[in-house]
């Protein structure tokens, strides 16, 4: 108790400083709804391996954060592209470094979440009830792609350019509405200034819009349904498993997961 | 009795998913004549053939989906009591709308309409452009006494008005096959890689660069004595008709169709070879629409691609 007791003074600059957290708090409940986000109940056994997921969030966040920057010295016009970029890279105060972190931080992104979903796989994670969740990773990675092909044009030298040109036409190539994509991804009949102006448009805000909501959603999946643990935990279905039964069941057959069986037998 | 019953259902069921289905393939049909109509008279033909077909299975359709309405509900005989049979509307009173439902039906109703007037527009925007007067302009390349017998010339102009100079340029190699029964004959190849769209490179020795300015903007011709084209992107190689040597393109060099007007050489549309047969103005070859890089012109592969733009 003595260890406990705190001064009238302490309790008072105590209050003081969860005074603004309370205001909030008492109005919107939006202090409990993170701390609920934050300290979620996890298995035991998860490891460095299920980070991935938020590994790739804080990539998408620094894309976030460094494009909305580099958006303020781009100019998306034909005449005036590439100079822009120079003008970034080489005259602008960090500006190598945020346009590095961009360039780079794309592949880091990618890679990251291709390491993601392989965990996902390997880990049976995308299994009843997480399948929609699954799907909605996919479409997060084919819009990520879209943000690489759509970014990639955007240096405007010979490389982008004609890398562009392959890809719209690779599009071209698609039975049916293969001609009408690479038009409408053109925006005419040749890549020119209607193409830059759609694709910085494309880059900067539709694609990302879409990408903020899907995660979003992600998240609000993964809050609800939990971790899964891996497939070699002891734990899984809530409680330690004989020698046996696990080498005999194991990987093979994989046990329920979740907290859903759990008893009180492995409390102690 | 219970497979009879079953039949029935199973019967019925097929009925029932017929008149939306050949509803649905009556509004194709008509939506395909409508496209094709406008380059062959049998275009509304089909047209024709696919209302038909929606009006009389969207007929179906309505009739089987309102029986339900229109039969009046025979009471039950246990409430066949007069004072009920005089009130009918009581039989099908769970069928009559509150005013919740009205009311939501209503608002979803009035934000969709506003919800579609401000979606077609910014959506039909976003698309429409793309595809609506891609006609191209004919191109003025000056007069003929520049593109001497029997030699490539690498020509270069721009390809329309009001575009950025960086991107504005096209390329075509121009060789003139001197006259055919007193008509020029040129060879008019575009540099447009048909793999997948990089400008294919002359590979021979190249004569200093002559600029001229037409009425189509600035032209710039260089003699060349090519002994192929070849692309740098993924090695495709095409002799000097066009025809593919090696590397993954699925067809010829799309061609240049041209004309003289006053003297001078005028470069009209594009258009798409498979193959070509024989040299210089003895060429032979049968022209297509122009097609996407990477695509074939004839064969069964060319039915992925009905519609080219």
């Amino acid at each position: 108790m003595a260890a406990r007791a705190r001064s009238a003074r302490q309790q008072q600059i105590e209050q003081l400083l969860l005074a603004p957290i309370n205001w909030i708090e008492e109005r919107s409940g939006l202090v409990s709804a993170t701390k609920r986000f934050l300290f979620r109940k996890v298995p035991r056994d998860v490891s460095w391996a299920q980070t991935l997921g938020s590994a790739t969030l804080t990539a998408f966040l620094v894309q976030l954060a460094t494009g909305v920057i580099l958006a303020m010295y781009y100019r998306p016009d034909p005449a005036t592209a590439y100079a822009s970029i120079q003008h970034i890279t080489n005259d602008l105060t960090w500006g190598w470094l945020v346009r590095g972190m961009h360039r780079w931080g794309a592949s880091v992104f990618i890679i990251l979440m291709f390491l993601h979903l392989g965990r996902v796989f390997l880990f049976g994670a995308y299994r009843y009830p997480r399948e929609l969740n699954w799907l909605i990773g996919v479409l997060i990675l084919v819009l990520s792609l879209l943000e690489g092909f759509t970014g990639y044009l955007l240096p405007w030298d010979q490389t982008s350019y004609w890398a562009t040109v392959v890809g719209i036409n690779i599009n071209g190539t698609a039975p049916i509405l293969g001609p009408f994509i690479a038009d409408f991804l053109k925006g005419g009949a040749e890549i020119g200034t209607e193409t830059l102006a759609r694709f910085y448009s494309l880059h900067m805000l539709l694609i990302p819009g879409g990408l903020i909501a899907l995660i979003g959603l992600h998240l609000y999946l993964v809050t609800r349904l939990g971790v899964v643990s891996p497939p070699w935990s002891k734990e899984a279905a809530g409680r330690e498993r004989d020698e046996v039964e696990t080498r005999k069941r194991g990987l093979v057959e994989p046990r329920p997961r979740g907290n859903a069986n759990r008893n009180g037998s492995d409390q102690a | 009795m219970n497979e009879s019953n079953e039949e029935e259902t199973r019967d019925r069921g097929f009925a029932e998913a017929l008149a939306p289905a050949g509803f649905a393939a009556g509004i194709i049909l008509a939506l395909i004549g409508l496209v094709i109509a406008g380059e062959s008279n049998s275009g509304w033909i089909v047209l024709a053939i696919g209302v038909v077909l929606a009006l009389v299975f969207g007929f179906s359709w309505a009739y089987r989906a309102t029986r339900g309405l229109r039969e009046t509900p025979e009471p039950p005989p246990e409430l066949a009591a007069p004072d009920v049979a005089e009130e009918p509307e009581d039989a099908v009173a769970p069928k009559r709308y509150s005013r919740g439902v009205f009311l939501t039906g209503a608002t979803a109703g009035v934000s969709g309409l506003i919800g579609a007037a401000v979606t077609v527009p910014i959506v039909g925007f976003a698309v429409a452009p793309a595809f609506v007067g891609q006609g191209e302009r004919d191109i003025d390349l000056g007069p003929i006494d520049n593109f001497p017998q029997g030699e490539f010339v690498i020509t270069t102009f721009d390809y329309r008005d009001n575009e950025a100079p960086s991107v504005n340029r096209r390329t075509a190699y121009i060789r003139n096959n001197g006259f055919i029964n007193e008509v020029p004959s040129f060879t008019v190849i575009s540099n447009r890689c048909t793999h997948l769209g990089c400008p294919v490179q002359p590979a021979g020795p190249t004569g200093a660069p002559v600029e001229l300015e037409t009425a189509s903007g600035p032209v710039s011709l260089t003699r060349v004595q090519p002994a192929n084209f070849s692309c740098p992107c993924h090695g495709g190689a095409y002799d000097t008709e066009g025809n593919r040597t090696a590397g993954p393109p699925v067809r010829a060099l799309d061609r240049y169709s041209f004309l003289i007007r006053n003297g001078n050489l005028v470069l009209s549309e594009r258009f798409s070879v498979s193959e070509v047969t024989g040299e210089g103005a003895n060429a032979r070859m049968k022209a297509f629409k122009l097609y996407p890089p990477g695509t074939h012109v004839d064969g069964p592969d060319e039915w992925m691609t009905p519609w080219v733009s």
